[in-house]
C-alpha cells in the first residue's frame, strides 16, 4: 500500500516537473514578449538558393525587425514548394527566381506587385580535372559534351540535377532544351543523377561524386569558400545564365487575411537604397565578391549588357513593353514599377 | 579525412555546447515536446484506463487500430498535418502552421498511440490478479479498478517517458509543420534540435550539428535515466 502511494506521488511529481518545465519556458518567452511589444510576423516562402547563403536570416531579417518591428519567417523551399505554400495561404510574399513559374502564379491570380530586387549568375561547376572537357565553352556546347561523356560512362554519375521544381531546376531544364535535349528523357539515363533537394545538398552530393551540376553562384561561393565542396566553376559565360530574383506579394483579393501592407513594406525596403546596399555588401568581406548584385541601380542606369539581360530574362512582356510587373497584376496604384519599351531588348 | 573530420567536429562541438544559440534551441525542443507530452497524456490516460479496464465488443479492433497508428511514419504525420494546417486547409483557422504550438500538437498526436498502447498493456497485465484480490477482500468495482490503476503506475511513467523521448527526437513533423524558422531574438522561431541538426548537416556545418546532437542525446539519456530511477524506486 505504501509502495503504491509512493508510485502515485511520483507520477504527480513527474507530471508537475514536466508542467513546470514547460510553463517555465512559456513564462520566460511571455516575459520577453511583454517587455517589448510583440512584433508582427510576415511569412515569406523563399527559394533555397537565397536561403542557403544565409543572407535572409543573417542580414535581412534582423535589419527589418529592428526597423519595422516585423519579424520575418522564412520558409525555404524550391520555387515550386514556395508557390504551393503561397496558394494554400501560408505566406504573405514569395521570393523566387523562375520567370515562367512566376508568370503562371500571377496569371492564376495569386500574386501581385512583383518587384525585381537582385540578380547574380548561374554557373556550371564540376571537378577540377574536368573529364568531360567543358571548361570555358558556351553553355550549349558544354551540355552537349556532358551528354556525350555521360553516355560513354553509363556506370558513373556525371551530371547531378536538383529536379525539385526550383528556380535553378527550371533554368536547368531551359538550358537543356536550348542545347537540344529533353530533361525528362535525360533523367532516365543512368549517368544522370537527381537529388530532389536544395542547392546546398545538391552541391555536396555533386562534389562527393565528382560530377557536374548547375548552381547559383551565391551558394557555390559560400560552400566552396567554407571548404565543404571541391568544385571549379567551368562555365560562367552566356547571357542565359543570368539569375533574377523577385519578390511577389500575395493578392489580398484572392487570399484574404494576409498582411499586404507588411509584405509591400518588405518589397519596398528590398528595393530601397538601404536594402540594395545590404544586398551588395553581403559576402564581400568573406568571399572577396558579393553573392548577389543589387538590381535597382542597373535598372535605373539602363546601360550595359546586364541591363538588357535582366529585362530579357527577368521581366515580363506586357504589350509593347517589358515590365517587372504587368499592369493587370498591380494592386493599388501608389507603387512604382520599372518598365521599358520592347526596343531595349529587341533592338 | 576519415576520423579526423569527426574528432575535429567533436572538439569544436564541445566549445559550442554552452553557446546561447545552442541552448535556446535545446530549451525550445524541451518545451515543445514537453507540451506535446502533457497534451497527449491529458487525453490518452482517461481513454487508456477505460480501454484497459472495461470490456466491450470490438475492443480488439480499437487496440489493433492504436497499435497500427504507432507505425505511422512521422513524415506521413507531417504531410497530413501540413494539409490540415495550411491556412486555407480544414484546420487553417487555428493558425498552427509554422508555430511551436503546431509542432506540439503534431507530436502529441504522434505519441498518443504510444502512451495508450503501453498504458493499456500494463493495466491489462495487472488487472486480473489485483482486481480479483481486491474484490475478494471486499472492495467494490470502482475501488478495485482504482487499485489496478495505482498498481500500474510504473507502466504509466514508462509510457510518459517513452512518449517524450519519441517526441523530442522526431524530425518529420518538426520540419514540415515547424519550418525550422530562426531569426536572432525572434519570437516566432521554431528551430528545434532535430531540424537544426538536419539543416547543419546539409550545410556541412558539422561541429554545430554534433554539438546539437550531443545535447539531444544528453536529454534522451537523462530522461531515460530518470525513468529507470523512478521505476527502481517504485519496485
Amino acid at each position: 500500500m505504501i509502495a503504491v502511494n509512493k508510485g502515485a506521488n511520483t507520477l504527480v511529481l513527474l507530471v508537475l516537473l514536466l508542467a513546470g518545465l514547460s510553463y517555465g519556458c512559456i513564462g520566460s518567452t511571455n516575459g520577453t514578449q511583454t517587455a517589448t511589444e510583440k512584433p508582427k510576423v510576415l511569412t515569406i516562402s523563399t527559394t533555397t538558393s537565397l536561403y542557403d547563403t544565409g543572407i535572409l536570416e543573417n542580414v535581412i531579417a534582423p535589419i527589418f525587425k529592428e526597423k519595422y518591428n516585423i519579424e520575418l519567417r522564412f520558409i525555404p523551399k524550391g520555387t515550386g514548394g514556395a508557390i504551393l505554400d503561397a496558394k494554400s495561404g501560408a505566406s504573405d510574399a514569395i521570393l523566387v527566381h523562375a520567370l515562367p513559374k512566376e508568370q503562371a502564379f500571377m496569371e492564376e491570380g495569386y500574386g501581385v506587385n512583383r518587384k525585381v530586387f537582385a540578380y547574380n549568375f548561374f554557373v556550371i561547376v564540376g571537378p577540377k580535372d574536368d573529364p568531360a572537357g567543358i571548361r570555358g565553352l558556351s553553355v550549349s556546347e558544354a551540355l552537349k559534351k556532358i551528354v556525350e561523356y555521360g553516355r560513354a560512362h553509363p556506370d558513373k554519375i556525371v551530371w547531378v540535377s536538383r529536379d525539385d521544381g526550383s528556380g535553378t531546376n527550371t533554368k536547368e531544364i531551359a538550358l537543356w532544351k536550348n542545347a537540344g535535349f529533353d530533361f525528362n528523357e535525360l533523367k532516365n539515363e543512368s549517368w544522370f543523377g537527381t537529388t530532389g533537394s536544395g542547392m546546398g545538398n545538391t552541391l555536396l552530393y555533386t562534389s562527393e561524386r565528382k560530377a557536374y551540376t548547375i548552381s547559383d553562384i551565391g551558394t557555390y561561393l559560400k560552400y566552396q569558400k567554407e571548404g565543404k565542396i571541391n568544385l571549379d566553376v567551368l562555365v560562367d559565360k552566356g547571357e542565359e545564365l543570368i539569375n533574377v530574383y523577385a519578390i511577389i506579394i500575395i493578392n489580398p483579393k484572392k487570399i484574404p487575411g494576409k498582411d499586404f501592407e507588411g509584405a509591400m513594406l518588405l518589397a519596398q525596403w528590398l528595393t530601397s537604397d538601404e536594402g540594395q546596399k545590404a544586398i551588395a555588401e553581403y559576402g564581400k568581406d568573406e568571399f572577396g565578391r558579393p553573392l548577389f548584385y543589387p538590381a535597382v541601380p542597373v535598372l535605373k542606369n539602363q546601360q550595359g549588357d546586364v541591363f538588357k539581360w535582366i529585362i530579357k530574362y527577368g521581366f515580363m512582356k506586357d504589350g509593347d513593353k517589358y515590365t517587372e510587373c504587368p499592369e493587370k497584376f498591380r494592386y493599388q496604384p501608389k507603387y512604382d514599377f520599372f518598365e521599358f519599351p520592347a526596343s531595349v531588348v529587341e533592338g | 579525412m576519415a576520423w579526423d573530420y569527426i574528432i575535429q567536429g567533436f572538439s569544436e562541438a564541445v566549445k559550442l555546447i554552452d553557446d546561447p544559440y545552442v541552448i535556446e534551441i535545446a530549451i525550445r525542443s524541451i518545451k515543445v515536446s514537453g507540451i506535446a507530452t502533457l497534451m497527449a497524456v491529458a487525453w490518452s490516460l482517461p481513454i487508456s484506463v477505460l480501454l484497459g479496464l472495461k470490456d466491450f465488443p470490438g475492443k480488439w479492433l480499437v487496440k489493433t487500430l492504436i497499435n497500427g497508428l504507432m507505425g505511422v511514419p512521422t513524415v506521413i504525420w507531417g504531410l497530413v498535418l501540413y494539409l490540415m494546417f495550411v491556412p486555407l486547409g480544414p484546420l487553417g483557422s487555428l493558425g498552427l502552421l509554422y508555430t511551436e504550438m503546431g509542432i506540439s500538437v503534431g507530436q502529441a498526436l504522434l505519441i498518443t498511440p504510444i502512451i495508450m498502447s503501453i498504458v493499456v498493456n500494463s493495466l491489462e497485465s495487472i488487472e486480473g490478479e489485483i482486481r480479483e484480490l481486491a474484490l475478494t477482500l471486499g472492495a467494490d468495482e470502482i475501488r478495485a479498478s482504482f487499485q489496478v490503476v495505482r498498481e500500474s503506475i510504473g507502466g504509466i511513467v514508462l509510457a510518459i517517458i517513452a512518449a517524450f523521448n519519441r517526441a523530442i527526437s522526431e524530425l518529420g513533423i518538426a520540419l514540415m509543420i515547424g519550418g525550422n524558422i530562426y531569426v536572432r531574438g525572434g519570437v516566432y522561431n521554431t528551430r528545434v534540435l532535430t531540424t537544426a541538426i538536419q539543416m547543419y548537416t546539409v550545410r556541412a556545418e558539422i561541429s554545430i550539428a554534433i554539438a546539437l546532437g550531443i545535447i539531444l542525446m544528453g536529454i534522451v539519456l537523462a530522461v531515460n535515466l530518470l525513468s529507470n530511477l523512478v521505476r527502481k524506486w517504485l519496485e
